[in-house]
């Protein structure tokens, strides 16, 4: 492995890792949209900013973007507390209308605005390790990594700082204000983390990864753990897992990292989908005929029990008002845990079964 | 350049027409159902298709694409679906993590596409902000063709979608097939939006579907009046944007459609009768100068 594919590594777990650090509590708060809302309309911020300033280096890119990020924002919630729209078509509204105007701007001053659109929608982490960062002569390393490390250190500090107005505001943001924690306070904050970070992220890897980076993750995680502190680490993990695989995904195919690594986002979203061993589609689907089964077996011995003496299966079918199939399974079930005997077409009660009461 | 009498113009501007009002009319009830992401992601989702379907086939005759489009897009719906009824993941983070994905996988196959000796990704790449300019005349046909089935199919369904849209547990007790309904729509905003994506891209597709809609609503309350308005407006943004990209040069014809949308939204939550912010403001006005004292 080169020093540059090692770079490039440790751009995207580090990266992996800023994101799902936000990306935790808009997925909590139902806010995930706003960071493909805020990704999109950072664009904006970041071309004003650079026809202003005429340089890409400017310290009024990140400020532009900033400023972008929070705009958005704010107009989401203006629209939706007009009453007009809904939220969800407030986001639908805000980002592709700035996002459009941030395009065509490009677009008219493609002879002066070294700005790619395709570069910031997609990324190109490959030549994250080319930029690297000098001071006095000596190599700090990829740029790339300094920012975002930088931008990880941030976000790790809002947690641990304000961990328990954050947890509030996720689960009961009611709550947080009859205490007096400031919800728009630390709403506000969370939202310029989520800008900065988008921001930081997307030169390296675009702004769809942001999205993936910052949703994928969380989501995941929010499918196997019940706490927060194990959602937020799990996820960070998930995050640096799916970076590491795209990337060899990646190197193999020749392809592009950033695509990559969304889809392996996906993959491990899909993956705790089907088999979260708590919240899977499959433990749920197990659980559920597992219960089934239990409840019919008890409403069968129950039966059994009202009636004291052995009964045909087919008058238990119309006494019930099941079809075959069903009583089948619940005698099978009552069957299996010795409760019943069936004698050909007559059911009788065990001992098991006599003493058995449903509510145990 | 007079554009009224310019053919390649009139091909164009066609096109966009009929996938604005197609949008506008179907964006009505996504935006109703809250469904105004799920373009987004449906939109998003079909990048995969559109390079799968040109990798399996070799061709990039819009028929084929837009197939691609429809298969991967109509997936991504249903998988959101399926997240949200099985999970206790919310809406929002399934669509994201689909959105993203998706994407992610079309774009992995798309810089995949590009490393063949044929080098014939060209013309893939417009799906990402859309280029009308590339519609032809058979494409615009396609889309009338699709969008007037559509369009059908919403005609014949109305009552049946109305009332799945405002009262779905009463459609459930009337006996109508609300699954079999919900889906039946849900695959049509699939179609109306894949339909769209050529001339306006993935990126921006969905304020394609929702902008119409959402300027529409300010304007009326009844169902059919909106959706008419929605489609007029798709329609107008359609024609204007495709104006737009073409006369000026450098400026994609997504973006355009997307602005001139917009501004019809902005106009109409200013100044709609009634709803309208300006209407409200000097309503208020008018109420308390009548109830003031006189000294």
């Amino acid at each position: 492995m080169s020093s540059a594919q090692l770079d490039v590594q440790l751009v995207a777990a580090v990266t992996a890792v800023a994101c799902a650090i936000p990306g935790v509590f808009l997925v909590l708060r139902r806010l995930s949209l706003v960071s493909d809302a805020i990704s999109h309309a950072v664009l904006l911020g970041i071309v004003v900013a650079f026809l202003i300033s005429g340089e890409l280096a400017s310290p009024l890119l990140p400020i532009g973007a900033i400023i972008t990020g929070l705009l958005t924002v704010t107009l989401v919630d203006v629209l939706r507390n007009s009453g007009l729209v809904r939220e969800d078509t407030a986001i639908g509204l805000t980002f592709p209308f700035l996002f459009s105007i941030a395009v065509i701007l490009i677009a008219r001053n493609a002879g002066n605005v070294h700005l790619d659109t395709d570069a910031v929608l997609l990324g190109e982490l490959a030549f994250a390790p080319f930029n690297r960062l000098e001071i006095g002569g000596y190599d700090l390393g990829p740029q790339a990594l300094v920012v975002m490390g930088g931008m990880l250190l941030l976000n790790v500090a809002l947690v641990v700082v304000l961990y328990k107005e954050l947890k509030l505001s996720a689960f009961d943001p009611e709550l947080a204000a009859a205490l007096g924690l400031a919800p728009g306070a630390v709403h506000l904050l969370l939202m310029s983390s989520v800008s900065m970070t988008t921001l930081t992220a997307f030169d390296a890897v675009g702004s769809i990864l942001v999205v993936g980076l910052m949703i994928g993750p969380p989501a995941t995680a929010f499918l196997l753990v019940e706490s927060l502190g194990a959602m937020l680490f799990l996820s960070g993990a998930l995050g640096v897992v799916a970076a590491l695989a795209g990337y060899w995904v990646a190197n193999l195919l020749d392809a592009s990292i950033g695509g990559a690594i969304a889809a392996s986002c996906g993959a491990l979203f899909l993956a705790a989908l089907v088999g979260s061993p708590t919240r899977g589609v499959v433990a749920v689907g197990l659980r559920r005929g597992r219960q089934r089964r239990q409840l019919g077996a008890a409403l069968v011995v129950a039966r059994l029990q009202r009636e004291q003496q052995p009964v045909a299966l087919d008058s238990l079918a119309v006494a019930l008002g099941w079809d075959g199939r069903t009583l089948a399974q619940a005698v099978a079930a009552a069957h299996a845990e010795a409760l019943i005997a069936v004698d050909g077409e007559q059911l009788r009660l065990l001992p098991a079964g006599q003493a058995h009461r449903s509510d145990e | 350049m007079n554009l009224l009498v310019d053919p390649t113009f009139r091909v164009v501007a066609l096109g966009t027409a009929a996938i604005g009002i197609v949008a506008g009319i179907l964006g009505t009830f996504a935006m109703l159902r809250r469904q105004s992401l799920l373009g987004d992601a449906v939109s998003h989702a079909a990048l995969p298709g559109i390079v799968g379907a040109f990798m399996l086939t070799s061709s990039k005759a819009t028929i084929v694409l837009i197939m691609g489009a429809a298969v991967a897009g109509w997936l991504g719906a249903l998988l959101v679906r399926g997240v949200v009824r099985s999970t206790r993941v919310k809406d929002d983070a399934a669509l994201g993590v689909v959105l993203a994905s998706f994407f992610g996988v079309g774009l992995v196959l798309l810089t995949f596409v590009q490393r063949w000796p044929e080098a014939t990704q060209a013309g893939l790449n417009r799906f990402l902000f859309g280029q009308a300019a590339t519609l032809l005349e058979r494409d615009v046909w396609l889309i009338a063709g699709i969008g007037s089935a559509i369009l059908l199919v919403v005609a014949v369904c109305w009552k049946e979608f109305a009332l799945l849209t405002f009262d779905p547990d009463l459609a459930r007790t009337l006996g109508l097939p609300v699954t079999r309904l919900d889906l039946l729509l849900t695959s049509l905003i699939v179609l109306a939006i894949v339909v769209g994506l050529q001339a306006v891209g993935v990126v921006l597709m969905s304020s394609a579907l929702v902008a119409p809609a959402a300027a529409a609503r300010q304007w009326t309350s009844s169902l059919g009046r909106m959706a008419l308005l929605a489609g007029l407006f798709g329609g107008i943004s359609g024609v204007a944007g495709a104006a737009v990209s073409a006369g000026v040069s450098r400026v994609p014809t997504g973006p355009a459609i997307v602005v001139c949308a917009s501004s019809l939204v902005i106009v109409s939550l200013l100044f709609a009768p009634h709803r309208g912010i300006v209407w409200r403001i000097a309503r208020r006005r008018a109420g308390m100068r009548r109830h003031a004292l006189p000294v």
